[in-house]
């Protein structure tokens, strides 16, 4: 499968603080990418760079192999990379096709269109059958979306992002907040989303469920990239191992802490 | 801001997606069609108690008359609350507004057409002015909405006073007080403009991307943010607007009294909130209707009209609209609160 996103030698600093130390990630077309790592290892920072929310101070991030410049999440967006954020970002008032749709309305053909008249129809009818597609379980298309469970709310926060995903979709934690049985079906989900052709990235605490859903595990350990591991061959063990440090994997930059 | 809260996300077996918790939830969700059925009751009751007086054309047209004014302003209250704002100046630039017109009619002289049009237009701008001052100090210097419109509250009525000297300006043009008097298809022009702002607005607010995107801001600001919604302009245009209708309100009002009834205004910002609640619109922002603003409008002005009709006191009136108001908000409150343990 084709590098779909690559970040090579990424560098990021808050002040006296070197959050990234030359990073390098990829994640490929088709395949879930876990991105994995203890608390400051630099995750987050890594992922809002990849998705245009902050703005890296070295190296490259490459998309399809060309070497891009996401001065915002807008301009990630256009370039098909959709966050799904932690807190999901959904509006709790509208419907879970308004939100899938939110600041991406569709307008009506003609003159309507242009007094900003809304196609409800189309969007509800897209909505509905991209939630069908993806095998959710959002029956209630008419329901506020806060109305409905953690687990169908991260259905309609995962489908609205995969409406939108030309290449990539970003994963934060989505199954953090979830019961058993829901993290199930968002895992599910997650693989089915992957299986669309996009490039999934997956940030997690969960251990199991990274072996069960990723085909690709990268661990970053203090601002660096230290395994880069096949899910279908890895352990838990060794993917604890990498992010404490406490076991040697492959990756020769490890070295420098040793 | 009622971001959702992951970790309170409950389990699918206990929530609403079962049909009873569905069809619960939508009864409990359609404050307009509980409004109206509340407006119904009035009408009856008082056309039992008054069946000469009480349900007859004239007192449609007087319920329609009142509502007129404060109607225009309501619609402009509900996009403001809809996107979880809030204004309380509109009073005060109704007066604003209304000085103005009148001044540079008096200065211009005549009681013609073209003198009431140059007044009109000062009307619009000076609310527009007023609103857009407000919405600029909320969106860009992120001051409270509450906190931003008491001070214009307080600024627009003084500043009125300084260019009327504290007195009403009696000097309307005679064109203007016969458009208050002429009344085509049996209403005066007064109720059909409040009749189109409402047709606008409602069409606006419920089927427009800007409609959207007000319910969306109000629903969850940061949501519309990542959305690519450009919020702060958002909100400077829903400010600039509702100054606009208020403007539009004062013009309305002199072409009403004849006068610029200065000191009569004190109190429309919060009976327009009052009835723009009544009618469904959440303070929280996210849900709102024009056609529920229109109902929560009249309930308020029939009550009056009742009592006056029946020889009760009006101020009646104010003791009733207030324990509803309390009442329809804590249901509001508690439809929220199911919503987001059940």
């Amino acid at each position: 499968m084709s590098i779909v996103l690559e970040a090579r030698g990424v560098v990021k600093s808050f002040g006296h603080v070197d959050v990234l130390r030359e990073v390098d990630f990829t994640a490929r077309a088709g395949q879930v990418t876990a991105l994995i790592g203890d608390n400051g290892a630099g995750k987050s920072t890594l992922i809002k760079i990849l998705s245009g929310a902050l703005q890296r101070d070295g190296g490259e991030v490459l998309i399809d192999g060309k070497p891009v410049h996401m001065a915002s999440p807008t301009r990630a967006r256009e370039l098909g990379i959709e966050t799904v954020y932690q807190d999901l970002a959904l509006a709790p008032e509208l419907g879970p096709a308004e939100n899938a749709f939110a600041g991406r309305e569709l307008l009506r053909p003609g003159l309507a269109g242009r007094l900003g008249m809304l196609d409800k129809k189309t969007m509800r009818a897209r909505a509905e059958e991209a939630f069908t597609s993806m095998g959710t379980d959002v029956k209630d298309l008419d329901a506020p979306v806060g109305a409905l469970s953690g687990g169908q709310r991260q259905s309609v926060a995962i489908c609205r992002a995969v409406m939108w995903a030309k290449r990539v979709v970003i994963m934060d934690e989505p199954t953090a907040a979830l019961g058993v049985r829901q993290t199930g079906k968002v895992i599910e989900l997650v693989r089915r989303v992957a299986s669309t052709g996009v490039a999934v990235v997956l940030i997690t605490h969960n251990m199991p469920e990274v072996l069960e859903a990723a085909d690709s595990v990268q661990v970053l350990r203090l601002g660096r990239r230290v395994a880069d591991l096949e899910a279908r061959t890895a352990t838990v063990e060794q993917l604890v191992g990498a992010m404490t440090g406490a076991l040697d994997v492959r990756d020769e930059t490890l070295g420098d802490h040793q | 801001m009622t971001a959702i809260d992951p970790a309170k996300a409950p389990d699918a077996a206990r929530t609403g997606t079962t049909a009873k918790g569905r069809r619960g939830r939508r009864l409990l969700n359609s404050s307009p069609a509980y409004m109206t059925a509340v407006l119904l009751v009035l009408v009856l009751v008082f056309s039992f108690a008054a069946p000469d007086s009480f349900p007859t054309p004239v007192t449609l047209r007087n319920v329609l008359t009142d509502m007129a004014v404060l109607l225009v302003m309501a619609v402009g209250a509900t996009f403001v609350l809809v996107a979880a704002g809030f204004d309380i100046s509109i009073g005060s630039v109704l007066v604003f507004s209304g000085v103005c017109a009148a001044k540079v009619m008096e200065s211009q002289g005549g009681d013609g057409a073209g003198t009431v049009l140059l007044g009109a237009i000062t009307a619009l701008l000076a609310g527009a002015a007023w609103g857009a001052i407000n919405g600029l100090v909320i969106s860009k210097l992120k001051v409270p909405a509450l906190i931003t419109t008491l001070g214009s509250m307080g600024a627009a009525l003084g500043a009125a006073l300084l260019i009327s000297n504290g007195t009403d300006v009696r000097t309307v043009p005679k064109a203007m007080i016969s458009v208050a008097t002429d009344r085509p298809l049996g209403v005066s022009w007064l109720v059909w403009v409040a009749a189109l702002v409402a047709l606008i607005g409602g069409f606006v607010l419920s089927q427009t991307r800007f409609g959207r995107h007000t319910q969306l801001i109000g629903s969850n600001e940061e949501s519309a943010r990542r959305a690519g919604v450009d919020v702060d302009r958002h909100t400077f245009w829903l400010y600039t607007l509702n100054g606009m209708l208020a403007g539009l309100a004062g013009l309305l009002s002199l072409t009403r009294f004849a006068t610029t009834t200065i000191s009569g205004h004190t109190s429309d910002g919060l009976e327009v909130i009052t009835g723009v609640v009544l009618g469904g619109t959440s303070l929280f922002g996210g849900v709102g209707t024009v056609i529920g603003t229109v109902i929560g409008m009249a309930i308020p002005t029939v009550l009056n009209n009742g009592f006056i009709q029946l020889n009760v006191q009006p101020f009646w009136q104010e003791v009733a609209i207030g324990i509803v108001l309390v009442v329809a908000v804590y249901l509001d409150q508690l439809k929220r609160r199911r919503r987001n343990q059940a």
